[in-house]
């Protein structure tokens, strides 16, 4: 493991949303570190947080969801107290983003080139000219032939997967050393799936760029990151190297998770299923979030949250390790 | 045996309406509580006119040319039992208002509702019928939308009127109400024809189709109560436009007939008197035109806003 | 992209033919149509010799394709009011409901388009909701109300501006044309400022909401969070992508609108007297003068068609998802 001082780091980062009811905590004490050049994946069912987290750390919360505490620093400087206008600054040059839905994603009345021209422009000192060869190289490099044509079309004239290139390639337009992805491949067609993230991986290999893979597909995850978070109800379960995390689940949440993946080589009769469902952020339960649903639960799980303690190869959030933590030597 | 879940009609949006948002958003809107209840004010002076006001403008035997042009009571020349001043012939301005108010309330209404139900009726019939049938009534809708209101409502009153140069007054009533009713149908048709055409594609109604349950009461039962949120919204910014159409066709000259005058017609007589100073003959009748017409459309404005389900 | 404007003109003649159709019906059975070409002064021989050469014995077709074809030429026979030509008294009236119409149209752009934008992106603020206050008022109030609270204001109190008629007027192109202007004299503006401002004031309300609506809605959209999340500047989001974004929606709806201030300016031609063809039609209406009826209607429909015509063009010309006619290559 490398000793360099890692590119982002989440401290104990809570998020709420207050409404006439009342406030909803989102986000409950999240804590993480993304490494230069590391691509950790955030995992998790719809509702545990993980687009929340990285709409936090882009700054771009839909009000009245705000940060309610803890902090986000990029290259040790704090960036979740910063102006709107030192934000935006930061967004695009440092951080880039990548969202879901490439059709919705892009301007339907701008060419592709224009966009691009207009976002390179914004963050790099380039003419006219530069910012155009600029663009042209950087459709050449997501894998679009013909870039030269290309660039003056509009959005709706590239098929979807073709789309998410072109979001891919202006995210990293202004070479960020952290892009966001949030479910990048989840609208699109399986067999381009793979493709995409191959592109992803590939291009935050070249530039050194770190990612942050948000997505609710271990596959995804396996084939593309480093290591991995595992979300639930808006805390985070169990992180680690991703190897790990598969193969030596520690936290029976991931134990769960990774049971109801039906293995290509495995005779199997029946799915697995974890019995219940996430609880509402409304009614999360005392202590363990996850402890109705545990087969292993036990008394202390429901009086008290477990921080996230040293399993055998992992981080988890279950007191089930706290031996473990306690007894080392 | 359990019915599949697709099988249940869903509650009716009656049956949500006062189960908690919409009525929490009111009470706890002060622009939708003073605008209903200004909206309610309006409503019964003018419904009630008859008995509230406290002259009755039209019994002649009660004029006295002595009272007239008098000035509001507030200023030096008023007096305090005609608090809105008197016109030319010695009328109370505030019980002319609000027998006026109450006629261009119930033209109105009447106007909605010959509305609501033409244009309903249509929607369920080419929403559920389909085919050429639809498309026909669609086509009619484009035309009339690419009309505005008034020129509709000054076309069939003009026509009216060469049909029957000397009608009875209620004919005049029927022209007028007919006129306005005709400016408004295309949006609830195209309101009701939507709603209706997905709720046809639901399993429930093509089980109910199935099972032989007449057309008719599937669309009363299922189709109605899904589209009365959007109609009510639509009605009651209707009401505005059609007061307010009425009081224009008045004022122009071609509404209600001379003998029961309206707002519009009023604000028109009182018009003349503007230059000679006497400006709260046509002031009065206006601001209370403009009173509910602005509530109603608040009312309506608010209204929509807490039905709408994305704004939640 | 021709197939499209052919089908719009094929739709376009549909709609003209059945106004036609309308007024037709108008003209022969409501009234009397002898009456409605020859005035009411003619006399039994003149009646005669017309329903003769009329051919009211004809066949209903050939009676309403002698009608249109009368139509196409401007023939609409008298005014029953006025005993002149319809197509007389329309062509005096229209520059000056055309003049008024414009004024109007450009009060309300200019003005309408830029608030509705500041309402929605300073939402909240107490500006912006007054302004929206504002704008319900207008919608509100019907014009006729709003033209006499501004004589009441300007003209009775004030004095500062006259409360009717045209003022001094100009005829252009040559002395024998119709086409009189009052937009050359100073006395001529001065004239039109009320009105002008009372025909715009719905549009400008209307105008305002809809910019301000469909504003927000696209603030909302994902791709105003990209370009935010790519770090665009405030000025490039919102006037640069949002802004776009606005007017093309809004502008179609926009046209369809202006075209109605045609139509809405009977009520404030007659508040302030606007020698116009919209006085023209209401003095129609209230005589039962079914020529000039007919004729406004049949003109009306033409403005209308044409301009629905040219807002769809302008609609292609400016979403380029309508212009391409095959999907780009699949990959």
């Amino acid at each position: 493991m490398t000793m360099s001082q890692p590119l982002l780091q989440v401290r104990n980062l809570r998020v709420e949303f207050p409404n006439r009811h009342g406030t909803l905590l989102a986000l409950d004490d999240i804590s993480f570190d993304i490494a230069p050049g590391e691509i950790l994946g955030v995992v998790g069912e719809s509702g545990a947080g993980k687009s929340l987290t990285g709409a936090a750390i882009i700054g771009l919360l839909e009000p009245p969801g705000r940060v309610a505490g803890g902090q986000i620093l990029l290259d040790g400087r704090r960036i979740d107290k910063l102006d709107a206008d030192q934000m935006r600054q930061v967004r695009g040059r440092q951080i880039g983003a990548v969202f879901q839905d490439p059709l919705t994603s892009l301007n339907p009345l701008y060419t592709v080139g224009r966009q691009l021209i207009e976002t390179i422009q914004t963050h790099l000192p380039l003419d006219a000219r530069q910012a155009r060869e600029r663009a042209i190289d950087l459709l050449r490099q997501t894998g679009i032939p013909a870039p030269e044509a290309r660039i003056a079309q509009y959005p709706h004239q590239f098929s979807g997967g073709m789309r998410q290139r072109v979001v891919i390639a202006l995210a990293l337009a202004a070479e960020p050393r952290l892009v966001v992805a949030d479910e990048p491949t989840t609208a699109l067609d399986v067999s381009i799936q793979a493709q995409i993230i191959a592109l992803l991986r590939r291009l935050a290999r070249d530039k050194g760029a770190a990612v942050m893979l948000i997505t609710h597909d271990m596959g995804v995850i396996a084939e593309t990151c480093d290591r991995v978070a595992v979300m639930y109800a808006g805390r985070i379960v169990e992180m680690g190297p991703v190897r790990d995390v598969i193969h030596q689940p520690a936290h029976p949440y991931t134990q769960g998770l990774m049971g109801s993946i039906p293995a290509m080589d495995e005779d199997r009769a029946r799915l697995l299923q974890i019995d219940g469902a996430m609880p509402r952020l409304t009614a999360i339960p005392s202590g363990c979030a996850f402890n109705p649903r545990c087969p292993r639960v036990f008394d202390r799980c429901r009086a008290e949250r477990p921080e996230l303690l040293p399993a055998t190869a992992t981080l988890a959030a279950c007191w089930l390790h706290a031996a473990m933590a306690e007894g080392a030597p | 045996m359990n019915r599949p879940a697709s099988l249940e009609a869903p509650p009716g949006a009656l049956a949500r309406f006062f189960a908690g948002d919409v009525w929490h958003s009111f009470t706890h809107s002060p622009v939708a509580i003073v605008s209903a209840l200004l909206v309610l004010l309006c409503a019964v002076s003018a419904l009630f006119a008859p008995w509230l006001s406290p002259h009755d403008p039209f019994d002649l035997a009660t004029l006295d040319l002595a009272n007239s042009r008098l000035p509001p009571a507030w200023m030096p020349e008023g007096k305090a039992s005609f608090m809105l001043g008197t016109d030319d012939q010695g009328r109370d301005i505030l019980s002319a208002l609000m027998y006026g108010a109450r006629i261009s309330l119930l033209v109105a209404l009447a106007a909605v509702l010959a509305s609501v139900v033409l244009g309903v009726g249509l929607g369920l019939l080419s929403g559920f019928v389909g085919g050429r049938l639809d498309a026909f009534i669609m086509r009619v809708c484009d035309v009339m939308l690419s009309f505005p209101a008034i020129l509709v409502a000054l076309l069939i009153d003009g026509v009216g009127r060469a049909m029957f140069p000397n009608a009875h007054e209620s004919l005049a009533f029927a022209v007028l109400i007919l006129a306005i009713a005709l400016t408004g149908w295309v949006k609830y048709a195209r309101t009701v024809r939507g709603t209706t055409m997905v709720e046809r594609q639901k399993e429930y109604v093509q089980a109910a189709r199935v099972i032989g349950v007449p057309s008719a009461r599937i669309m009363r039962r299922h189709v109605l109560p899904n589209v009365l949120g959007p109609v009510l919204v639509l009605a009651t910014i209707d009401v505005a436009q059609a007061v307010i159409i009425e009081a224009t066709l008045s004022f122009l000259g071609v509404g209600v007939p001379p003998t029961s005058p309206s707002l519009g017609t009023l604000i028109r007589v009182g018009n003349d008197f503007l230059f000679s100073g006497e400006w709260w003959i046509t002031v009065f009748p206006g601001a209370m035109l403009m009173l509910i017409a602005l509530s109603v459309n608040l009312l309506g404005d608010w209204l929509r806003d807490a039905l709408n389900p994305r704004l939640q | 992209m021709l197939a499209f404007i052919l089908r719009r003109l094929v739709q376009a003649l549909a709609v003209m033919l059945v106004v036609a159709f309308i007024a037709f019906m108008l003209f022969q059975y409501v009234g009397d149509p002898v009456t409605n070409l020859l005035g009411q002064d003619a006399t039994v021989e003149q009646r005669d010799m017309l329903r003769r050469d009329l051919g009211l014995d004809q066949p209903f077709f050939v009676q309403f394709a002698a009608f249109v074809g009368n139509a196409l030429q401007g023939e609409f026979g008298m005014s029953l009011r006025q005993g002149q030509k319809v197509s007389t008294l329309i062509l005096e009236r229209l520059p000056a409901t055309l003049e008024l119409s414009l004024v109007a149209a450009v009060i309300a752009l200019v003005v309408g388009i830029p608030l509705g934008v500041y309402a929605a992106l300073r939402r909240g603020k107490l500006l912006a909701q007054t302004l929206m206050g504002l704008s319900l008022l207008g919608v509100s109030l019907p014009t006729f109300l709003i033209g006499i609270l501004l004589i009441l204001v300007f003209a009775v109190l004030l004095k500062w501006l006259p409360s009717f008629g045209r003022g001094d007027t100009v005829t252009l192109f040559g002395a024998t044309s119709r086409w009189t202007t009052g937009l050359l004299t100073a006395d001529g503006w001065k004239h039109m400022v009320l009105p002008a401002i009372t025909l715009s004031i719905y549009q400008l309300a209307l105008i305002m909401r809809l910019v301000r609506a469909e504003m927000l809605e696209v603030l909302r959209t994902d791709f105003i969070k990209f370009a935010r999340a790519r770090g665009l500047s405030n000025r490039a989001v919102y006037f640069g992508h949002a802004l776009k974004n606005t007017l093309v929606p809004v502008m179609t709806i926009t046209g369809l609108q202006l075209g109605g201030l045609i139509a809405f300016a009977i009520i404030t031609e007659t508040v302030f007297q606007w020698p116009g063809m919209g006085f023209l039609f209401i003095q129609a209406v209230q005589f039962a003068d079914i020529p000039v009826m007919a004729a406004y209607l049949c003109l009306i429909s033409l403005i209308f068609v044409i301009i629905n015509l040219g807002v769809d063009l302008l609609y292609f010309a400016v979403d380029p998802r309508l212009r391409i006619e095959r999907p780009g290559p699949a990959h």
